[in-house]
């Protein structure tokens, strides 16, 4: 009924020479580095790594070289984003910023915030988080009832963001706001805000995950000011950004590559077992793995050509994290052994980490039910 | 999209479309032979997209060849056109003359071989089963060894002993019992698994045909069958459900495509192995969805879903299933090590 299109997508001969470039560089900044932490993938913050990949010009690699940027193809970038989540590079610092907020300013800031911001954010220097959910607000984001009110030069906010990634070592939040209340439409009156996270006002409490790491925030706004000019794009247009944002949020690799190491770790232990139960497990996954890539690689030539792919990534990324979610378990019935928060072996420790950080993979960007609404809805149900 | 392609799907499409009704396929599920259709897809030169056009085809590629086995999966075609665009594309590579009429290729279950001797002209013997279309076909290519050497072969079933036979979606699968039977041609053969493995990938890309109906139906259904007062798809338990189709449903066809892309440039043992695991898996997920949403009416004979749906199931296991296909990328994946893993994914 053709209501997705995937094509295969060639990528072209300048983004296969710079995976050679890629990858010799991450065999030598990763040199050493344990599985267990190469499995932490894009969750792994590690700002002098991310000067690294400034200084060699991969982080904003395909925006406007006036804003720092370096004018590559979506494909050259993809090539880039992929070799390092499939390395297990500790990206997360730059991630957000090279992601979303840089195309966030590109797209809809003045041209103030983009010179005082993207070149910052291109040297791997600026770190962003992005402040959208909040306690009573999740699936629901329209919803959020964090207010900012007109002021004197500006805009006072009270209210709390929850569920914010790194907020704790972050120079700023995208933060999405209410400006105006609006009964009876809750999708009027929404506002995107870049905010100081050092400003008065603003308290930063971690919180701790099930697997013992202090990953994502509580944020709370007591009387901060925000200067006008922290304003991006259109006041009360902030419902209609957040979801071009979101289409970027959801269109990359990362969503089926967060458990590569696994599988990578997987083959190593199997690699002596001649039994066939071994070889369909690792087969099965592989054959999985390969379509899920070209369905990704599929959505980069639509945003190369300029297409909004916003279903076609909403299918990728719930079809990439049911893989990368059953991951742990397949990979426990085929290796037999004990996941591990410490001690034991390499591939024991992995498993033991991503088992426990699966759950969040159908959660973050978009939960499975809300993606499959949004496929529903393509489909002509709604 | 080149311009025979555009061609081949426009003409495929309108004839298939209007030719194949659910009359016209219990018809030949009670066997009889959709001959005006046949005839209508070889003249229409729908049969043989891969032969040189100095050969009578349409010299295409296998890309082009993907939208009329699309097609004819996704009608589910009571012919064997995908067995015809197989044995044709195996017997022009191998330099053989492509004879009219529909065609078929044996063996195709693992484990059985035929024999082939030069005894006064080629002389081919043994027994073969379930071979696609074995009574209806003009030709049958057979792959056989000779001193180990693999050659292709062209012989007529009518020489043969046949035993009809038929799959879950009642698409004849015959016995063909040879014995010193004369050959029409025989020519070695560089690549021996050739058959079998274009023989997965014929029926990747007619599942992924066959699950784009079963979700085309399933969406129709759903907006259609009121309960509660209100379609049917209206309700989150169903939309989630259909959702979930829509995935397998794109994810199949997106691996059948990048398999015929493959096969067009050499060896694309990978990606026909992983669209046939995929479309297997696509399979298994998407008959129990599209079942529960049509509810009881789909359970019956009357309606058109069977016709789909038992082919997936029929499919799945022909040319090899996902075990096979799966144990295959699983070996080579093993024996290669963890290092190459990810450079062999993107080397793809």
């Amino acid at each position: 009924m053709s209501t997705f299109t995937f094509e295969p997508c060639e990528l072209p001969e300048s983004a296969q020479a710079l995976r050679a470039d890629v990858r010799a560089f991450l065999r030598a900044a990763l040199a050493g580095h344990p599985p267990v932490l190469c499995a932490r993938s894009w969750m792994g913050f590690d700002p002098a790594f991310s000067r690294l990949l400034g200084a060699r010009g991969w982080i904003g690699m395909t925006w406007p070289t006036r804003y720092g940027g370096h004018e590559r193809s979506a494909f050259e970038r993809y090539v880039v984003l992929e070799e390092m989540l499939a390395a297990g590079a500790p990206v997360a610092a730059h991630w957000i910023a090279d992601r979303q907020s840089g195309p966030l300013l590109l797209r809809f800031g003045t041209e103030e915030q983009r010179q005082r911001y993207l070149p910052a954010i291109t040297r791997g220097e600026r770190f962003f988080c992005i402040g959208m959910s909040e306690p009573d607000s999740g699936s629901d984001l329209a919803s959020i009832r964090t207010r900012a009110v007109r002021t004197d030069g500006g805009f006072v906010v009270n209210g709390t963001k929850v569920w914010t990634s790194m907020a704790h070592a972050c120079h700023h939040m995208i933060a999405l706001f209410r400006t105006t209340v609006d009964a009876n439409d809750k999708h009027a009156g929404l506002s995107q805000f870049i905010v100081d996270l050092d400003t008065p006002g603003i308290a930063i409490r971690p919180i701790r995950n099930l697997a013992g790491e202090d990953h994502f925030d509580e944020v709370v706004f007591t009387d901060v000011f925000v200067p006008a000019d922290a304003l991006v794009g259109t006041e009360g247009q902030g419902w209609a950004q957040v979801n071009a944002e979101l289409a970027f949020e959801r269109s990359g690799p990362e969503r089926y590559l967060s458990c590569v190491q696994l599988l990578i770790e997987l083959v190593r232990e199997l690699a002596g077992d001649p039994s066939e139960r071994a070889a369909v497990g690792v087969g099965r996954l592989l054959a999985h793995l390969a379509t899920l890539r070209q369905m990704s690689l599929s959505v980069a030539g639509m945003l190369e050509q300029g297409r909004n792919p916003a279903l076609e990534a909403s299918v990728v990324k719930d079809l990439g994290v049911a893989f990368e979610q059953d991951l742990p378990g397949a990979a426990q019935e085929l290796l037999d052994v004990e996941p591990l928060a410490a001690g034991g072996s390499d591939v024991q420790q992995v498993l033991g980490y991503l088992t426990q950080i699966a759950p969040s993979f159908s959660l973050r960007g978009g939960t499975r039910e809300i993606l499959r609404g949004i496929i529903a809805r393509g489909l002509g149900l709604r | 999209m080149n311009e025979l392609r555009g061609i081949l799907t426009s003409t495929v499409t309108r004839l298939l479309g209007t030719e194949v009704t659910k009359e016209s396929l219990q018809e030949a599920e009670a066997g009889t032979w959709p001959a005006a259709l046949w005839d209508a897809l070889e003249g229409n030169g729908l049969t043989r997209p891969l032969v040189p056009e100095a050969q009578g085809g349409a010299g295409g590629t296998w890309e082009d060849a993907h939208v009329l086995l699309h097609a004819a999966g996704r009608f589910a075609a009571p012919v064997p056109l995908a067995e015809t665009i197989l044995a044709s594309a195996l017997l022009s590579s191998a330099h053989l003359e492509v004879p009219d009429g529909p065609l078929t290729v044996a063996p195709v279950r693992p484990g059985e071989t035929l024999a082939l001797a030069a005894a006064g002209g080629w002389r081919l013997s043994g027994t073969v089963t379930r071979v696609p279309w074995g009574d209806a076909a003009a030709r049958v290519a057979v792959v056989a060894p000779v001193d180990g050497r693999v050659h292709l072969a062209l012989v007529d079933p009518a020489l043969a002993a046949r035993t009809p036979d038929r799959n879950l979606a009642l698409e004849p699968r015959d016995t063909l019992a040879f014995d010193r039977t004369p050959v029409d041609a025989a020519v070695p053969l560089t690549d021996g698994d050739a058959a079998w493995r274009l023989g997965a990938l014929v029926r990747a890309v007619q599942m992924a045909g066959a699950l784009d109906a079963l979700l085309e139906q399933s969406v129709r259904y759903a907006n259609e069958r009121v309960q509660f007062g209100r379609p049917i798809g209206k309700f989150q338990a169903v939309q989630q459900q259909l959702a979930v189709l829509a995935e397998h449903v794109a994810a199949a066809d997106l691996a059948a495509q990048v398999a015929c892309r493959a096969a067009g440039r050499g060896d694309a043992t990978f990606e026909i192995a992983a669209a046939k695991v995929r479309a297997g898996d696509a399979a298994r997920v998407g008959t129990g969805i599209a079942h529960q949403v049509h509810g009881a009416i789909g359970f019956t004979y009357e309606h058109a879903l069977h016709f789909s749906t038992r082919r997936l199931w029929a499919w799945r296991a022909e040319f090899g299933g996902e075990t096979h296909w799966a144990e295959a990328l699983g070996r080579a994946a093993l024996a290669r090590g963890a290092a190459a893993l990810w450079p062999d994914v993107t080397a793809r």
